[in-house]
């Protein structure tokens, strides 16, 4: 039981809102340290799972130059004004479509992208272009809902779909898990059971973009009519 | 066969690209916390680009060490001054659409690279090994990017290396947080926490019940999720504790409805957890949003609904096929 203590640390810091670095560093102390480790092998382990997982903000790094670059020269203006000339476009619509898009491509094993290289420099202009072609004003509220949907989208159109196709990742998973558990099952079955899910995400995205769509407009009413 | 391009190529670029970021800090004197934040930039690119060479505890003290000067808050992010609209209305009228294109670049190069990488083969080579491929081909992509928008918008590369550090001082610690998370993850591991929690799981609950044994597993792979931040983490420990037992073996129920149900139920949690960084705190950060947990909040009704749907969809399938 000692060794959930770890899990106590995580829970409390984040309850406390302390720096997220700081918390999980002192939980994998906690952790380790009441596991029988020394702090120097707690250390150790700290340095090769960071050298093993660079991977993780490795698009980040590379992709932020590009992207700063393009913004200084007017790359978030101009993906607006081109979303606002479709007439039937508004923020939640766009997000929708994108994390359907997402899902289809993960299902073939494919990643278009991920918050560095598209839902930065092209989701969020777009969505907040069709949202002022709408409503002409976008306050702040309005502007950080249609960012944090955003983001969302890309989590939720990346998650869901996986492998239904083509199969990299968590699905090969379950498979090695079952394999060396001896517990007999077909990739064919957990490829189909994956089905049932990915839809049901696609009616959900729907639902929560109209949610969205709706509070814009709202805001927007508030804040003295739509666009004349 | 020897793949050509490994991802440690990319490594050393951003390794690279952190440490020209530090020292443009120390070049900038109006910076207000100069030293430390050169410092931090510094030892970052050290431990991305060098970690494959350096001994893992020396890359562990480093990382360490960064934590702590990030919590005594010596390091900051500088005042960055609003750019000029007038000027940025000229330079994009002048470069029209063409500014579209090396973001568009990406992707193409990402999702054909990450089918023909692995692929192309010579005498005793071949590009890039399977698993790597699509991360190479996504870095791929983003090299290709850049050569094209320094041409297209006829800037310097230390001009996109500049406008890049302001985003990455924006992101800050953040960039460090998803290893962390994962070394986290690989210590509880070894810790054997999975485990113990487990055990947990199935002394508390009565999970000889079929549909209680589907809850316990379902509800105990989004929590456990929650506190590790990775679903795949909680997988093996969740379906060896309570699914194969009580949901498999007790009532004959089908171990692929389950895993896959299991595994999209780990994901309800990742939408909703602080823990899984790279999904939920480094956009928050990218997207310049204040509240910290803007995009979970976001996420939760999501999750909620996908959870109900996976865990009703199980109860109802897995013991009937």
């Amino acid at each position: 039981m000692i060794k959930l203590l770890g899990l106590l640390v995580v829970g409390l810091g984040f309850a406390f809102r302390v720096n997220p670095l700081l918390v999980v560093v002192a939980a994998g102390f906690t952790t380790g340290l009441t596991a029988g480790f020394s702090p120097h092998e707690v250390v150790t382990m700290f340095g090769r799972f960071f050298v093993e997982n660079r991977g993780l903000t490795l698009p980040v790094i590379l992709m932020v130059p590009v992207v700063g670059l393009l913004e200084r020269h007017g790359l978030q203006e101009r993906v607006a004004t081109l979303i606002r000339r479709a007439a039937t476009a508004t923020a939640g619509r766009v997000l929708w479509t994108y994390q359907i898009v997402r899902g289809v491509t993960s299902m073939l094993g494919l990643g278009i992208g991920n918050h560095a290289s598209m839902v930065r420099p092209i989701l969020v202009p777009m969505a907040e272009g069709a949202a002022q072609g709408r409503h002409a004003k976008l306050d702040e509220r309005g502007r950080a809902d249609i960012r944090a949907h955003a983001a969302a989208s890309e989590n939720v159109g990346n998650f869901f779909s996986d492998d239904i196709i083509v199969a990299i990742g968590a699905l090969l998973l379950v498979k090695a898990f079952f394999d060396n558990a001896g517990v007999e099952v077909a990739l064919g079955d957990l490829k189909f059971w994956s089905v049932p899910t990915a839809v049901w995400v696609i009616a959900v995205g729907w639902w929560r973009s109209r949610r969205l769509d709706r509070r814009l407009q709202r805001g927007a009413r508030e804040q003295g009519g739509p666009a004349p | 066969m020897t793949p050509l391009l490994t991802l440690e190529y990319f490594f050393i670029g951003c390794g690279g690209v952190l440490a020209i970021v530090a020292a443009q800090i120390a070049g900038d004197a109006t910076h207000p916390k100069r030293r430390g934040s050169a410092l931090f930039w510094l030892l970052l690119a050290v431990a991305v680009g060098g970690g494959s060479w350096l001994p893992h505890a020396a890359v562990g003290y480093v990382v360490v060490g960064l934590t702590v000067r990030t919590a005594m808050k010596q390091v900051g992010v500088p005042r960055f001054a609003a750019s000029d609209a007038g000027q940025l209305e000229a330079r994009a009228r002048r470069l029209g659409n063409r500014v579209l294109w090396p973001v568009l670049v990406v992707p193409a190069v990402a999702v054909v690279g990450g089918l023909v990488l692995d692929r192309v083969s010579g005498a005793g080579f071949v590009l890039a090994s399977t698993r790597q491929a699509p991360q190479i081909a996504l870095g791929l992509g983003c090299a290709v990017a850049l050569v094209l928008a320094l041409r297209v918008t006829g800037e310097r590369p230390l001009t996109a290396v500049r406008e890049g550090g302001r985003l990455l001082q924006l992101l800050g610690w953040a960039l460090l947080l998803p290893q962390m998370l994962a070394a986290l993850g690989g210590i509880m591991a070894k810790a054997g926490v999975g485990d113990a929690i487990a055990q947990v799981v199935a002394t508390v609950l009565p999970v000889d019940l079929p549909g209680v044994a589907v809850l316990a597993y379902c509800g105990g792979m989004a929590l456990f999720t929650i506190l590790l931040g990775n679903a795949f983490a909680a997988f093996p420990v969740m379906t060896l504790g309570v699914g194969l037992p009580f949901i498999v073996e007790a009532h004959g129920g089908d171990p692929a409805v389950m895993g896959v149900l299991g595994m999209l139920s780990g994901y309800c949690g990742t939408l909703v957890t602080p823990m899984a960084a790279n999904f939920n705190l480094v956009p928050v950060k990218l997207l310049e949003l204040r509240d910290d947990y803007a995009v979970i909040k976001a996420q939760v009704p999501y999750a909620a609904a996908i959870w109900v749907f996976n865990a009703a969809l199980m109860y109802f399938c897995v013991y009937s096929t």
